[in-house]
């Protein structure tokens, strides 16, 4: 286990090193930042002391290990745009992100897990056919018109839901949260079901073939033959087992989460990370972009070591020689 | 031989409505995409055409509605309808590169991969291992968020990027079984060359689970590319794109101008549950295991 554990961990330190290095080329090679610090009217002379002193004059090794001496300390540089620290911008709006993403990942696990349990135990009744058919339709719908859907059908005729911002928020340390406000509460509904559609549909297609497998077997059998009540058999005996995999997929699945919260938090304003990413690079403000994207990686790197770690808990005879 | 096996395979495909009602979905809009420039009433990107005044229309049977524009028009005065059918065609443009680039990509770098083992293995795991924890649509985004200039060939270079190791991994499973087989050793010792083992004997054998994928992504990428054009990284101003005309609609929804947004995102759920509905017939036909 400490063996895979550590090789585990140099995997994802070499992961991040490849990532950070496409990350500088694009800061160097992809637009001028000289240009883009010194401003379009800055004089010969102008741009040659910005080029000293951001040392851009160094020969490019001597600033890719510069870049990265910075990037151990959290140190991205500051915003082209507004001139403050990249990394703090963008963990002031990381709660927002993570708030959204945590209610999301909440309601496609339950509802998911959930309506593919009662699809599996009637697999031919209608209520199945239309779960089936809904899930269908789930994978088919690209989060962005989820959303858009979503805000015509209950703001915009209706009137009854709000769809843009978080609401109320409440500043505990350095978190602000939605979440201990009933504005807050009505303002992450309609984007969390957006964020959760694609995922829901999956957890229930998941749940489905899982079961259809499990309660097959034979220790299934055993358990009806003893007399065990219907629940205890389907969510004591096959659902803990088919539980597993969903929890590995769930984890392993982060990095769409990430990217769908982009589009979410673009449709409803909402105040995440994604949003200022994607407002960053209409501004070419690399800074930001690149912080985002160490930032993403680092979190969806650390999830995937959890996630494995996590699995071998849940399953002992797991064994990672 | 073989036409038994078709004449199988056609039976259990006449029994299924909804893989019949998803290939008839598929091939009417891939009918559209191709003759999309005389079905058209109009070109809605030939300036000479379009006139601004005719902006903002509702569809046609509504109270000042043109007859010219059966589904109305955007803010430029494009007819709604002409821009679906060019934008059909950018959505099929790019998923049938995407898939057929990435395919080949995938399969011979998976197929050697699993034949020789060693560094190009290692390589495509670990490619494969970070693109999955990064998903796609997040590489995608990003590369197009660093890439100075966007067009029809960067996203389908985006998005391939990432999506060649879908095919890779799978391909990369059915070889390491295959080449274990009996006939494949047989034909080691006949001394037949790695090239005609690998493209003759294990590939054929290789290649079922891969048209479930292809299916499944082309989906997915006319998804993916809907995405990217409604996030403003995808296909310029100057390309019809569904995705981008759900963007520009979707500032109108206010207004009560609902046909700029329903009548592309119609089209888009239409085309992807087609393809759906075909692939998990295929899914059901190609893999004896379910």
């Amino acid at each position: 286990m400490a063996t895979y554990l550590i090789r585990r961990l140099l995997q994802g330190i070499i992961v991040l090193l490849a990532v950070s290095m496409v990350c500088f080329v694009m800061f160097r090679y992809t637009g001028d930042p000289v240009l883009m610090l010194a401003g379009k009217y800055a004089t010969q002379e102008e741009r040659e002391q910005v080029r000293v002193a951001y040392g851009l004059d160094r020969p490019v090794y001597v600033q890719y290990l510069s870049f990265l001496g910075g990037a151990v300390q959290g140190d991205f540089g500051k915003s082209y745009v507004s001139q403050i620290s990249a990394l703090r911008m963008i963990l002031e709006r990381f709660p927002a992100t993570f708030e959204l993403a945590l209610v999301a990942i909440s309601i496609s696990f339950v509802l998911g897990v959930g309506l593919g349990v009662v699809v599996s135990i009637k697999p031919r009744g209608w209520l199945s056919r239309i779960i089936m058919a809904g899930s269908l339709f789930g994978i088919s719908i690209p989060t962005f018109l989820i959303g858009i859907l979503l805000v015509m059908a209950f703001s915009v005729y209706l009137g009854l839901m709000p769809s843009f911002g978080r609401g109320d928020t409440v500043q505990i340390g350095f978190w602000r949260t939605g979440l201990l406000t009933a504005s807050g509460w009505y303002h992450i509904i309609l984007p969390a079901l957006t964020l959760s559609g694609y995922q829901l549909a999956v957890l229930i297609r998941l749940t489905r073939a899982g079961m259809r497998e499990t309660l097959s077997e034979e220790y299934i059998k055993t358990a009806w033959a003893k007399g065990l009540a219907p629940h205890t058999v389907v969510l004591k005996h096959a659902l803990r087992n088919v539980m597993i995999p969903i929890v590995t997929i769930t984890g392993l699945s982060f990095g769409e989460l990430i990217a769908f919260s982009i589009v979410t938090e673009t449709i409803f304003q909402w105040p995440g990370m994604g949003n200022l990413l994607l407002t960053s690079i209409f501004e070419t403000d690399h800074p930001v972009v690149v912080t985002y994207i160490m930032l993403a990686a680092f979190i969806i790197l650390t999830i995937n070591i959890l996630v494995d770690v996590l699995y071998a808990f849940l399953n002992p005879r797991i064994r990672f020689d | 031989m073989k036409t038994i096996m078709q004449s199988r395979r056609m039976h259990s495909f006449l029994g299924d409505p909804s893989a019949i009602l998803g290939l008839i979905i598929l091939l009417c809009f891939l009918f559209c995409a191709l003759f999309a420039g005389m079905l058209a009433p109009m070109n809605p990107y030939d300036l000479a055409s379009v006139d601004l005044a005719n902006f903002l229309l509702p569809p046609s049977w509504m109270d000042g509605g043109m007859n010219a524009f059966p589904l109305g028009t955007d803010d430029q005065g494009r007819g709604i309808l002409s821009t679906i059918l060019y934008g059909l065609r950018t959505s099929l443009i790019v998923s049938v590169s995407v898939v057929t680039i990435s395919s080949i990509i995938g399969i011979v770098l998976g197929m050697l991969g699993a034949y020789y083992g060693g560094l190009l293995d290692a390589f495509i795991m670990r490619a494969a291992d970070t693109v999955f924890a990064f998903s796609t649509t997040l590489i995608a985004v990003l590369l197009l968020g660093m890439f100075e200039s966007r067009g029809l060939g960067t996203v389908i270079l985006a998005i391939c990027i990432a999506d060649w190791v879908k095919y890779a991994r799978t391909i990369r499973g059915s070889v390491l079984e295959i080449k274990n087989y009996p006939y494949v050793t047989a034909a080691i010792a006949s001394g037949a060359r790695d090239f005609r083992i690998l493209f003759r004997h294990i590939l054929p054998n290789a290649l079922p689970p891969i048209f479930v994928v292809m299916a499944v992504d082309m989906a997915v990428v006319i998804m993916l590319e809907a995405t990217l054009s409604f996030l403003g990284v995808g296909v310029p101003l100057t390309e019809p794109s569904l995705g981008m005309m759900i963007a520009i609609g979707k500032n109108y929804i206010y207004a009560g101008m609902w046909w700029m947004v329903l009548f592309p995102g119609l089209t888009l759920i239409a085309m992807v549950v087609g393809i759906n509905l075909f692939a998990d017939w295929l899914r059901e036909e190609l893999n004896p295991k379910l």
